[in-house]
């Protein structure tokens, strides 16, 4: 797995082993790899239909939609930020999409685009430009979003149906080579996602202003411009997803996307990527999208369990993580 | 009216704003627009209802007002301290629903018992919030959206589907009053002295701000920075907890799913229209209760109007952007003159 990092302190320890130091790295980025490969050998066997072609297809999709929003996320956090609006964004952007399908396939996926993008675009100005702390604004962003939303859906009452003969509802219900197009689309965005950290000079960019703004800034490199591109990104990417629900379930519900910030954040976490900002992967944030969604499946197997578990467990996770961030980065540095 | 500032250079030092020499002095500039604008608009928005809104300046209105807001004013002050160290509490909400779930479990014991077991409820948030804080330094945002969302699952475990409350004590407690005052308003002003006292008059409200304004500092001069801010995100768990109490008082029920959803953001928003600074380093405890009075006066003057919900949203939305703006704003500009 493929780590960029900025020559920051934390990461060029000084005094510790290089053997225990290259152990605790290796936690720090595979340790979501290991559990998940674990929980899915112990699923496998536990579970008869865990392992079935169904269930795995269902576990893809369901990941897909998070996955994309959690890509917009591991940029902001890369520059040491944080997006909070990305719940609403996501269900805003599924409303506009599904209120769009009745005007052509094109105003269905480029409305819900153009609007999530303007919010995303506002945010990172009052966050680059304004100066402001990325999670008050995003969370007043989270409120607009939502306003905005029920606005839209007559205070929530209304829900816009797909037309049954719109082709856009191909777009996450189609299908190539067996696996569904929201699949390919995440595979395609992640790609886009490495070549742009490693092989653009946006990449580097993104992780110095993440390790040290001042110093960046001093550098020369263009701080605003790539801290408000990558607030357009994550809320065009939250809209993208918002766009592929309305689609994959032909309607347009307004009570989505609650508490999906804290699921993108925990992806991100759990992939290795530092919450301070500055380090991390892209493909690391994959994993724990699927992490976060083999325990919701497994949580759905155990009959007993009801779905308010997984917030249960996502939250322990997350704790746990950065728990364990800490202390690791702890025994590194000293 | 700054109720306690402190330099980042100088953690203990007595309070040193800028011009403060001439504090005496009345100046009208940003300054005192940043300090006191929650009150002026406080002032003007109450004028302006008083003009447009019909039956604004009853006493049944009046009253329904400030028993609406009380809940919230508590919250807030409980934000306000967290606020003040530099953090921020994205758990209250969550908080209240798991007070509202487990008090119906306790009302077996009676009115005390449940009441005290449903303060218990933020006392170990607080707790768990306060030590993942301060002893492993996770940052405040994510340890406490963590409980957030961990504490809502288990509110909706525990507590499920909405259940009405049957007890005599909660019913005076949400419906009764003294003297013509309300008791959950009465419990909100309690609390405001209360807070008001530990940050104006006690060693605590010192070291809180000390921390707020720098927290290496205060740690290299020997402060107990661990325990204090484990202690103040206790206080704030305990205070969101008894908004909570409040409010199943109030409703007469326990309704843990939507109860305090979004109330993290209404409490952080009162706070800053108040004038405390997002960084840290001050805490302003009336301004913080003019704050929450405000944001409910604009939300209800919206209403009265017959201004849907969801455009109410978005103005607070926009509130909160602008007040934020504005205390960057002038702290840049002091910082370029310095």
């Amino acid at each position: 797995m493929s780590t960029v990092s900025t020559p920051e302190p934390t990461l060029t320890p000084t005094g510790a082993r290089p053997q225990r130091v290259q152990l605790v790295q290796r936690v720090q980025r595979q340790g979501a790899l290991v559990v998940l490969v674990l929980l899915c050998v112990y699923a496998s066997f536990q579970f008869d239909t865990f392992a079935s072609s169904s269930n795995v297809r269902s576990i893809g999709l369901q990941a897909s939609f998070l996955a994309v929003i959690a890509l917009g996320m591991t940029f902001v956090i890369f520059t040491g930020g944080i997006d909070l609006s990305v719940g609403s964004v996501f269900a805003l952007g599924g409303v506009l999409a599904a209120w769009g399908s009745q005007y052509g396939a094109a105003v269905a996926v480029l409305l819900p685009l153009a609007v999530c993008g303007l919010i995303g675009l506002v945010q990172g100005l009052i966050i680059a430009r304004g100066g402001l702390a990325p999670f008050i604004v995003t969370l007043a962003g989270l409120l607009f979003a939502r306003g905005l939303l029920l606005f839209i859906s007559d205070e929530g009452g209304t829900v816009y149906k797909v037309p049954a003969d719109s082709s856009f509802r191909d777009l996450a219900q189609g299908s190539f080579l067996g696996i569904g197009y929201p699949i390919w689309l995440v595979v395609v965005l992640y790609l886009v996602g490495a070549l742009m950290l490693h092989r653009t000079s946006y990449g580097p960019t993104v992780l110095a202003i993440g390790g040290q703004e001042d110093a960046a800034q001093l550098m020369g490199l263009p701080v605003v411009r790539t801290k408000v591109l990558t607030y357009v990104a994550s809320g065009l990417l939250a809209g993208l997803a918002g766009v592929l629900i309305a689609s994959y379930t032909s309607s347009g519900v307004p009570i989505i996307g609650v508490g999906t910030e804290l699921q993108a954040i925990s992806a991100v976490v759990l992939g290795g990527t530092l919450l301070a900002g500055g380090a991390g992967t892209v493909f690391g944030t994959l994993v724990g999208v699927l992490l976060l969604q083999v325990i919701a499946n497994v949580i759905n197997q155990v009959g007993s369990l009801n779905s308010n578990w997984q917030d249960v467990v996502s939250g322990a996770i997350l704790l746990g993580v950065v728990v364990l961030q800490r202390y690791l980065a702890g025994s590194t540095r000293r | 009216m700054a109720e306690r500032t402190v330099t980042p250079a100088a953690p203990a030092a007595p309070p040193a704003e800028p011009g403060a020499a001439d504090r005496g002095r009345f100046r009208l500039d940003g300054a005192w627009f940043r300090n006191n604008g929650v009150y002026l608009a406080l002032v003007v928005l109450v004028v302006v209802n008083l003009v447009i809104t019909p039956h604004f300046a009853t006493t049944g209105s009046l009253r329904l007002q400030l028993v609406q807001v009380a809940p919230i004013i508590v919250v807030s002050l409980g934000m306000a301290l967290v606020i003040g160290t530099g953090g921020i509490d994205l758990s209250v909400g969550a908080v209240m629903a798991l007070t509202a779930a487990v008090i119906p479990l306790y009302l077996g014991y009676g009115f005390t018992g449940a009441l005290l077991v449903g303060l218990v409820a933020g006392v170990v948030t607080g707790l768990l919030a306060g030590t993942v804080i301060s002893r492993v330094r996770v940052q405040p945002i994510i340890a406490t959206l963590a409980i957030m969302v961990g504490g809502r699952g288990i509110a909706n475990i525990i507590g499920g589907e909405i259940k009405s409350i049957r007890d005599p004590g909660f019913r005076e407690l949400g419906s009764g009053s003294v003297i013509g005052i309300p008791w959950v308003v009465l419990v909100a002003v309690v609390v405001i002295v209360v807070v008001r006292v530990l940050m104006t008059r006690t060693t605590f409200g010192r070291y809180l701000v000390s921390i707020g304004g720098n927290a290496r500092a205060a740690e290299l001069a020997g402060l107990p920075v661990a325990r204090v801010l484990t202690t103040v995100y206790v206080l704030s768990g305990v205070l969101a907890a008894l908004a909570g109490v409040l409010l199943v008082a109030r409703n007469q029920a326990s309704d843990p799913t939507r109860l305090g959803q979004l109330v993290e953001l209404t409490a952080i928003t009162a706070v800053v229209v108040g004038g405390t600074p997002l960084t840290g380093g001050q805490v302003r405890v009336l301004g913080t209760v003019a704050g929450a009075l405000l944001m409910q006066l604009i939300v209800f003057t919206l209403v009265a109007h017959d201004i849907t919900n969801s455009v109410a949203q978005m103005v607070q939305a926009a509130i909160v952007v602008l007040a934020v703006y504005a205390q960057v704003g002038t702290r840049m500009r002091r910082r370029s003159r310095a």
